[in-house]
């Protein structure tokens, strides 16, 4: 009786240790695991996949995402509105499948001012987003050509000239 | 034999003439409706103009003009000029898709007039772009 409590005990010790190691990573500004869900929406592809690429629903927490889009009208100096029906379809795709791993109260509208962003482009010289090939951070698919998909594994990403 | 050959005559006549073909042409509804719009508008309006439409699409506000997106050809694919993502050509002869959906015309009506003009567009500025846009040949 007294093994089985302390291996309870311990066992629930040991994942809250794990638990805590993973919120804090990038100081709990972290993105989803998996960034994209396999039921992709129709709706959210085609709207927010025209001016840009569909930025996944997972690089963000839900929190951003109600904020973005509670302001289409003003959305980054364009004007990205909807109608009603639209932006409680794509809301609702967008909030249950956000971040999965976000423990900060932070909620940034940008996915290139995450914790996480910065950290995993952290070597790359700014000139480098400056390039008229890469037209800056936003433009993930200059360097995952995988990223409408949601692939940006490292090993398949390449820096254009 | 003649019977057949006037037969076949008058059902290509018909065909050609029936409002359903008009209505298949593309940006034909729209026209109507901005024409309805635009008599409500302006008092003194007529018709719509394909060379104001042209001018209106290439003038400049501030340094931003509809071409800024979409380039000087209509006929062209274009690049937003934000995120540099690809647009395809907006005349219906070298894309079928353009015009053919009343909400999404009006949608980015709305957008990129607020986006350019900072303001939304007259009826007649709507339908002046979309007779150019469907003399484009
Ligand atoms: C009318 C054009 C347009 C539409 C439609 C649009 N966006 Fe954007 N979006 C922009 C522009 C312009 C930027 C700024 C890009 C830049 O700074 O490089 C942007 C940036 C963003 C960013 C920030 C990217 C970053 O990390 O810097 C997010 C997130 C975003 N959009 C989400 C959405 C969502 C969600 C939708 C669909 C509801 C959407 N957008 C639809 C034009 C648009
Ligand atoms: C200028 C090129 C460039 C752009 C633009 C870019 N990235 Fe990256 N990204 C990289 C490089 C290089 C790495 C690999 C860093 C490393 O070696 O760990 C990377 C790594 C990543 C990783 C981690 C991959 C892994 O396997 O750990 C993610 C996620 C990611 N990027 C997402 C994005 C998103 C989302 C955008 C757009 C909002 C974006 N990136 C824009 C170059 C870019
Ligand atoms: C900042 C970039 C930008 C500017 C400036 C711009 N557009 Fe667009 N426009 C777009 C994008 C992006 C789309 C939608 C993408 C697509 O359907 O290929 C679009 C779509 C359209 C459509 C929809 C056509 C259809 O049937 O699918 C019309 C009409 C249009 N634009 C007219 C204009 C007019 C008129 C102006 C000037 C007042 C203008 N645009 C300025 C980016 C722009």
């Amino acid at each position: 009786m007294k093994t089985l409590f302390s291996l309870i005990l311990s066992l629930a010790l040991g994942s809250t240790a794990a638990l805590a190691e993973s919120d804090n990573k990038y100081g709990g500004e972290n993105r989803g695991k998996p960034v994209l869900p396999s039921q992709s929406n129709h709706l959210w592809k085609q709207e927010c996949g025209s001016c840009h690429m569909a930025f996944a629903p997972g690089l963000l927490p839900a929190a951003s995402w109600r904020k973005v889009m509670s302001g289409l009208d003003k959305h980054f100096g364009a004007d990205a509105s909807l109608t009603p029906e639209e932006n409680r379809e794509i809301t609702a795709f967008l909030v249950s499948n956000a971040s999965n791993r976000w423990r900060a109260p932070t909620a940034p509208l940008r996915i290139t001012e995450t914790a996480w962003f910065q950290h995993k482009h952290r070597e790359l010289a700014p000139a480098i987003w400056k390039r008229a090939t890469v037209k800056g951070p936003a433009n993930c698919a200059a360097c995952h050509p995988g990223a409408d998909q949601g692939d940006f594994n490292e090993h398949r990403v390449r820096i254009p000239r | 034999m003649n019977r057949i050959s006037l037969l076949l005559a008058a059902t290509a006549v018909l065909t050609i003439a029936s409002p359903s073909a008009l209505a298949a042409q593309p940006g034909s509804a729209l026209l109507d409706t901005y024409h309805a719009a635009a008599m409500k508008e302006e008092p003194g309006f007529r018709d719509f103009s394909a060379r104001r439409g042209e001018q209106f699409f290439h003038a400049k506000h501030g340094d931003t003009s509809c071409a800024s997106c979409h380039t000087d050809n209509p006929k062209a694919g274009g690049k937003h000029a934000k995120t540099g993502k690809a647009i395809e050509p907006l005349a219906p002869v070298a894309n079928a898709k353009r015009l053919s959906d009343a909400a999404k015309v009006e949608k980015w009506f709305k957008r990129n007039c607020n986006d350019v003009l900072q303001r939304a567009c007259t009826a007649r500025e709507k339908g002046d772009f979309v007779a150019w846009l469907v003399s484009v040949k």
